[in-house]
């Protein structure tokens, strides 16, 4: 090869690399995934990354002639860092949606980049009720905690709790929980005789518990975020607050699936309502449960993990249906309503609010094959968000 | 009340483990050693990845912890603080940080950042109960075990800094560095020693601390206030001090949380402020000592 040669050819690479990424600008279709892969919200982040993979994994990664490329981000569960992230997803990468978002801050810091630009947001993990009014282009397959802490109120009168106390963290979530719980189970004749609120970052749950221990309510109603439940639950076991009568009662983030079997024995026999649980009966999950553990070493998918799992659906069947064509408002238009069987049951986007309506179940924590698992034993059909039902 | 008092005194013993090694770097070497809780972090994955993945039993796994973190605080004095000591206290303020920054980053990276959870012996795990009504006192095994670890280790430290020569030593050290080097005293080795000591003791504090406080990566700087409150409170010549400003603390912010749970968080802090105002130094100052 004489040099003239070789230069030609050099030329040419170079050309036809610089042309692939303007090409491939018009036939991919990029899905921005912010997440908290480190920091204390990590297990929201791994397990929602490994849904959204393993549902391109079954379903190809191309849709209406586009190729889906998903671009993960880190967010470290700090809302400023998350915002960053969407603008130079948006601006940078020219994003076609934005999805993930583990914590509620981390959704509403987003909320105005997706308006401006017109880009659908998709929260799969976030649970504030308001998350879904921040922007019109926000929507949700999460669950929102009204939704699974008013089906605990409706349950507990019915079986014995009257009088209850709540305890949960000082944050948006935690109020959220808290208020609702308090409003429908006043409504449905039982008691709240004490609210409790303790700090997001608490060491000690010690004087909370004997706080309540001494109160001798029915039950105890807890929410904290998933990953202070085992300690809550120690700590309730440790003051023998089970054999003082007391029962603990909470949504289904207490008893987070992904570490449930670390909680050893004491967890037992805790109720929780929730809208996912990996032990849900049903072919749909089965083969969910089946093929994540699979595709992941055997790591137990939880309620985040199916969040993103239907997340990447909703996107996938919105971009189907708008053949590919027209931009953030057809594409929200059609995830808007859309209804399908998900491994947690049933789910629909509701048009008006975009946020999910689904089946809330209620579960006890019993032991199957060696391992702990929330078995449903009541549901609740097709809950809508009662944060929205004013 | 009295369980309210219990868990308090468990809380403060904890804090009080947990925190004396700071203590003592301060007001010996007169080094600012925000990495301190880094160390307790250390005491505490060993002992959790031991008892996990090795299946070393709990016991064990204490004496362990108290050893890694010690050696790896004879390392790190050696190899990176002694340079700093004559560095002015903005320095190693950044310098330790810095280490603390790293710690919880490597701790992220090759452990995972979610909370860690200790499975007690079944004999730690009960509760007993005594009295009635008002004055029942409900004592956790658990912290039992604490308030005993914790009471034996102050009364041995107690011990050592009073009675032995190594304690006199170390307390010459304390009040002049250069007289003491002068007399003959291998203040080195006593630094050496002393940081590695203090550094097991937190490692310790960190591994018994675990089940009660919770072990997460940001562990380092969750209880980095906490530690250094409970420092300025007690000042820093002595052991008494600290001690008594541990168990203040632990009492009052349990006891705060018990009663007024709306405010519980914030009662450590107005009572730090309040003290301060009265006693700037902390609350026991020892006289003659250079500051």
């Amino acid at each position: 090869m004489n040099k003239r040669m070789f230069l030609t050819a050099a030329v040419l690479a170079v050309a036809t690399f610089t042309a692939l990424p303007a090409l491939a600008q018009g036939n991919t279709f990029k899905i921005g995934l912010i997440l908290p892969m480190t920091g204390q919200q990590a297990s929201t982040g791994r397990q929602i990354e490994a849904a959204a993979r393993l549902y391109m994994a079954q379903n190809g990664d191309t849709v209406a002639g586009k190729k889906i490329e998903l671009i993960v981000k880190d967010d470290t569960s700090v809302p400023d860092v998350t915002k960053r992230m969407a603008q130079e997803l948006v601006v940078n990468d020219k994003v076609n949606v934005l999805a993930g978002f583990g914590i509620t801050p981390s959704a509403l810091a987003t909320a105005p980049i997706a308006t401006q630009s017109k880009t659908p947001q998709v929260v799969m993990a976030a649970a504030t009720s308001s998350i879904t009014e921040a922007s019109p282009y926000i929507v949700r397959t999460s669950f929102t905690l009204p939704q699974a802490s008013v089906a605990l109120a409706d349950w507990a009168p019915r079986n014995g709790i009257k009088k209850v106390v709540t305890l949960v963290s000082d944050y948006g979530p935690g109020i959220d929980a808290e208020k609702y719980f308090k409003e429908r189970l006043i409504f449905n004749g039982g008691q709240v005789t004490e609210a409790l609120r303790v700090p997001l970052r608490n060491p000690d749950f010690a004087p909370f518990l004997q706080k309540v221990r001494d109160l001798k309510p029915d039950a105890l109603f807890v929410f904290v975020p998933s990953g202070a439940g085992a300690a809550v639950m120690k700590q309730f076991l440790e003051r023998g607050m089970d054999k003082a009568g007391i029962k603990l009662i909470g949504t289904g983030d207490v008893t987070d699936d992904d570490q449930l079997n670390d909680m050893g024995d004491g967890a037992l026999g805790v109720v929780t309502s929730h809208h996912y649980s990996t032990a849900h009966p049903s072919p749909a999950n089965k083969k969910f449960v089946e093929a994540f553990q699979k595709a992941n070493k055997g790591m137990r998918p939880n309620f985040m993990a199916v969040g993103g799992y239907d997340g990447m659906r909703v996107i996938y069947e919105a971009l189907r249906a708008t053949k590919g064509q027209g931009g953030g408002d057809a594409l929200l238009a059609a995830m808007k309503g859309q209804i399908f069987e998900s491994p947690r049951g049933p789910m629909f986007i509701d048009a008006q609010t975009r946020d999910v309506v689904q089946n809330i179940y209620l579960r006890k924590v019993e032991k199957k094959d060696g391992q702990l698992y929330n078995v449903e034993f009541d549901v609740i059909k097709d809950v809508k968000d009662p944060g929205k039902a004013k | 009340m009295l369980t309210i008092l219990f868990d308090g005194i468990a809380y403060g013993m904890l804090l009080f483990i947990l925190a004396v090694g700071l203590a003592v770097t301060m007001g010996l070497m007169n080094f600012i050693n925000l990495a301190h809780g880094a160390f307790a972090m250390v005491g505490g994955y060993i002992t959790v990845l031991l008892m996990q993945r090795v299946g070393v039993p709990f016991l064990v796994c204490l004496p362990l912890a108290f050893l890694g973190a010690a050696l790896l605080g004879g390392l790190l004095e050696r190899a990176l603080y002694r340079p700093l000591y004559h560095k002015p206290h903005l320095d190693q303020v950044l310098f330790s940080i810095g280490l603390t920054f790293m710690a919880v980053a490597s701790a992220d990276y090759f452990i995972g950042s979610t909370q860690q959870i200790v499975q007690l012996p079944e004999w730690l795990k009960g509760r007993t109960e005594l009295g009635e009504g008002a004055w029942m006192l409900g004592m956790g095994h658990y912290r039992l075990f604490i308030i005993a670890v914790c009471a034996a280790l102050t009364v041995g430290l107690q011990y050592i800094l009073a009675k032995t020569r190594f304690g006199s030593r170390l307390r010459a050290s304390v009040d002049d560095q250069r007289v003491a080097a002068g007399l003959g005293i291998n203040v080195n080795v006593v630094f050496l020693s002393t940081f590695a000591v203090g550094s097991g003791l937190a490692g310790l504090g960190g591994a018994l601390g675990a089940e009660v406080l919770g072990l997460d990566p940001t562990f380092p700087l969750k209880f980095m206030i906490y530690f250094l409150i409970v420092v300025a409170v007690g000042g820093t010549s002595s052991i008494t001090g600290p001690l008594l400003a541990a168990l203040l603390l632990g009492i009052a912010d349990v006891a705060g949380k018990y009663y007024i749970p709306k405010l519980g968080a914030f009662i450590v802090y107005c009572l730090m402020i309040a003290i301060l105002i009265w006693r700037p130094q902390g609350l026991f100052v020892r006289q003659g000592g250079k500051s």
